[in-house]
């Protein structure tokens, strides 16, 4: 078996080094990898993971599966939205927050969730979550 | 004495790395041993911590707190467990797991997941062993004989994938596990990986040895992160004895094990677009045939099970086929395991015979719903599934009679859902999901699914017209058959299931504008009885949008130009004067 790496390999090692892929590091790739600027960027916007905006500090990924969307997920959409005063996809001004909205984070059973980089939150209502968002923010003024 | 936290993600979300903190710092000058075990189903009595001696259990605490710990420490080490009569798993809550018959989930919350020889001392790479003196051929009549049908979703008999691949011409061969689970509901592969990964290489291992591959990877989800590190750990011990790599227990049998990050797209749980997903390239599935047995990774025959396949096939090599086949129904074989979540009192997940009936499952296993409202549906099958109502929950499962219904037994994911789920949002949630996860090579499933969730939004904004609910059925249809892959071509199963058992709720959307269950905010109207109201202006002070108005002391009224029908005017109302849909109070 060749030990060529996958394409989507080399992206995923590239956002884990530089937390996102400028455009320019995707030519850059195109090149290395002998693959067309066009299928690079073909590859780097099918999959969820990749993202071509860098990211806050903490990324909030909000479960939006089956079972969190049954146990109220909308609601912690709005209220998460509102005490950062972004929409699903947005980086706070200040860069310590981005939000995004995940389809299932497989903690269903602990639904609503949310992740925020590795750490994982469940049984949450709006005000929980915000409260965890104040933290996070005063740990940071700290 | 032994204690072990469970430290599945469940686990460990609800709080389990802080109590095994505190508690190694309690026991650390004692005899007692601090150990770990990954999740054992009951996600709902989380943390929880077991007590062993002499690898016996002795007790299961359950919703263990920081601040439980010390009681915990005194008890193991005064040996006096009685202090933790308050803290012990219920009967009632334990039958949530005496009722259950566990094959996949054999090991899953018992043996550390991070130590092989814990694995090796529940019998684990026996069935490896005695697999390497059979003969391929009879490998994979064993598994005929045993009835193991594809767990991911499609049931498509286990040993007969297994057979073309072993039957197709070509020295390179290659095994893939379908670790992608990507179907919102369902948490059983997650689980498993973290909780049994050799159970998972090992059936692996089992297959490679069957079909005749050299090479295996794991597909797994890039969400799934502790399941990574424990594979990887599980890899690495599995080669450091033996049981992987190079001429395995000194047979002539190799293989090697890697694994692959997805990168997030639903679509890769199709077979033939996790293999484009493997070879680096857009996850979009490929016409069949030929199949991946004929040409699948790099073109090579290839066998794609899911994680709960492989997790069952040790313990039928052990067991034989016929004790698995033994149990469940005519056409289904075995044991499936199902995550129970929604709006149920005891959710996790659980294994069971087929052939047991959903409302067994949901009111014996899951004790019902919570907060003891009414039951509307559940939901099986995820996005490729439907809505179950009440009338056919003594539904036995099972593959034909789950089909028959217009859902399918799916990967396992069964959500549950009470009255306050509005039947028309729930399919408009789906269609949101398949629209977004569509990967664009078909136009039925690009465009239709599109145009639906378009028509599902218009019925739940008010704004639903006569025909809307023909023109659901037409598109279904046109999905249903015009799609190439299984994602496609059952998209329309949850507008099809809603449509054809909750009826009644799209007609009251779309001719009253009405939404029954209370859900859809834009059809809800909110009004102040003049008569009640004693003017304290509570609900004016609270309205985020400045919607009421009126002087104090006397009658006040809400604009419904501005109102934005959120209700909390409805819970402060200390009188009860606001009126919601036209008649109901906040009693």
């Amino acid at each position: 078996m060749s030990e060529k790496k996958s394409l989507i390999t080399v992206l995923q090692e590239k956002q884990e080094e530089l937390g996102y892929l400028p455009m320019d590091e995707l030519y850059k790739i195109a090149e290395e990898t002998g693959n067309s600027p066009a299928r690079v960027l073909g590859v780097a916007t099918f999959y969820t993971q990749f993202r071509l905006q860098p990211v806050g500090k903490y990324l909030i990924m909000l479960c939006k599966g089956t079972a969190c969307h049954v146990n109220g997920a909308d609601g912690l959409e709005k209220a998460i939205c509102e005490e950062l005063g972004i929409a699903d996809g947005d980086t706070t001004e200040d860069g310590l927050f981005s939000l995004k909205t995940v389809a299932c984070l497989g903690c269903c059973s602990l639904s609503p969730a949310m992740m925020i980089n590795d750490d994982t939150y469940g049984s949450l209502t709006p005000a929980k979550a915000v409260a965890i968002l104040r933290d996070i923010r005063k740990g940071e003024v700290q | 004495m032994k204690v072990v936290i469970g430290k599945g993600s469940c686990g460990i979300a609800a709080g389990a790395l802080k109590i095994e903190h505190t508690l190694k710092t309690l026991l650390a000058d004692t005899a007692c041993e601090l150990g770990i075990a990954g999740c054992i189903g009951m996600c709902f009595l989380e943390p929880i911590v077991d007590i062993y001696a002499h690898g016996v259990l002795l007790r299961r605490l359950v919703r263990v707190s920081e601040s439980d710990c010390a009681i915990i420490a005194e008890a193991v080490k005064t040996e006096n467990l009685s202090l933790l009569d308050h803290l012990t798993v219920s009967e009632e809550d334990n039958a949530f797991l005496t009722k259950q018959t566990r094959i996949a989930l054999r090991n899953c919350g018992l043996i550390d997941p991070e130590n092989i020889n814990a694995y090796i001392e529940a019998d684990g790479y026996k069935a490896l062993r005695k697999v390497l003196t059979m003969t391929p051929e009879n490998v994979i009549e064993e598994i005929k004989i045993s009835g193991l049908a594809g767990r991911g979703g499609a049931g498509f008999p286990t040993w007969f994938k297994w057979n073309a691949a072993r039957q197709s011409a070509g020295d390179e061969k290659y095994l893939i596990c379908n670790a992608d689970e990507g179907d919102p509901g369902a948490f059983m592969d997650r689980a498993v990986i973290e909780s049994d990964p050799h159970a998972l290489l090992e059936g692996m291992l089992i297959a490679a040895y069957a079909i005749g591959a050299t090479e295996a990877f794991v597909y797994v989800r890039a969400e799934y992160p502790l399941a990574i590190v424990r594979l990887q750990k599980a890899i690495e011990d599995a080669t450091a004895k033996g049981y992987l790599g190079e001429n395995i227990l000194g047979s002539s049998f190799s293989c090697h094990v890697r694994i692959k990050a997805g990168a997030g797209a639903f679509v890769c749980g199709e077979e033939t677009a996790l293999i484009e997903s493997l070879e680096g390239k857009r996850g979009m599935p490929r016409l069949k045939p030929p199949f991946p047995a004929q040409k699948g990774y790099e073109e090579k025959p290839s066998n794609i099970n899911n994680v709960e396949t492989f997790a069952n096939v040790a313990w039928i090599i052990n067991h034989g086929g016929a004790a698995f086949s033994a149990m469940g129904t005519e056409n289904s074989k075995g044991t499936k395991v199902f995550a129970l979540t929604g709006k149920i009192k005891r959710g996790g997940l659980v294994e069971i015979p087929m052939g047991l009936t959903l409302r067994e499952v949901i009111y014996d296993i899951g004790g019902g719903i919570r907060d003891d409202k009414e039951f509307k549906a559940v939901q099986l099958g995820g996005p490729s599934g439907g809505c179950i109502p009440e009338a056919l929950l003594d539904t036995v499962i099972d593959y034909k009679a789950l089909s028959a219904t217009g859902a399918i037994m799916g990967s396992g994911g069964m959500v549950v859902m009470d009255e306050g789920t509005c039947m028309v949002n729930m399919a408009r949630f789906f269609l949101d999901f398949t629209t977004k996860e569509s990967c664009g090579k078909c136009v039925h499933c690009r465009i239709g699914t599109r145009r639906m969730f378009e028509i599902l939004t218009r019925i739940t904004n008010g704004d639903g017209k006569d025909g809307d609910i023909e023109l659901l059925e037409e598109l279904c249809e046109g999905i249903r058959g015009g799609a190439l892959c299984g994602l496609g071509q059952t998209a329309p199963n949850p507008v099809l299931t809603t449509i054809r058992y909750f009826r009644n709720e799209y007609e009251a959307h779309i001719n009253e504008k009405k939404c029954p269950a209370d859900e859809c905010a834009a059809l809800r109207s909110f009004a102040i009885n003049k008569e009640n109201c004693i003017g304290c202006g509570l609900c004016a002070k609270k309205c985020p949008v400045s919607a009421i108005t009126g002087e104090r002391k006397q009658p006040h009224t809400i604009d419904n130009e501005k109102c934005i029908k959120c209700g909390v005017c409805f819970t402060v109302c200390p009188v009860k004067a606001v009126t919601k849909n036209g008649g109901e109070c906040n009693g």
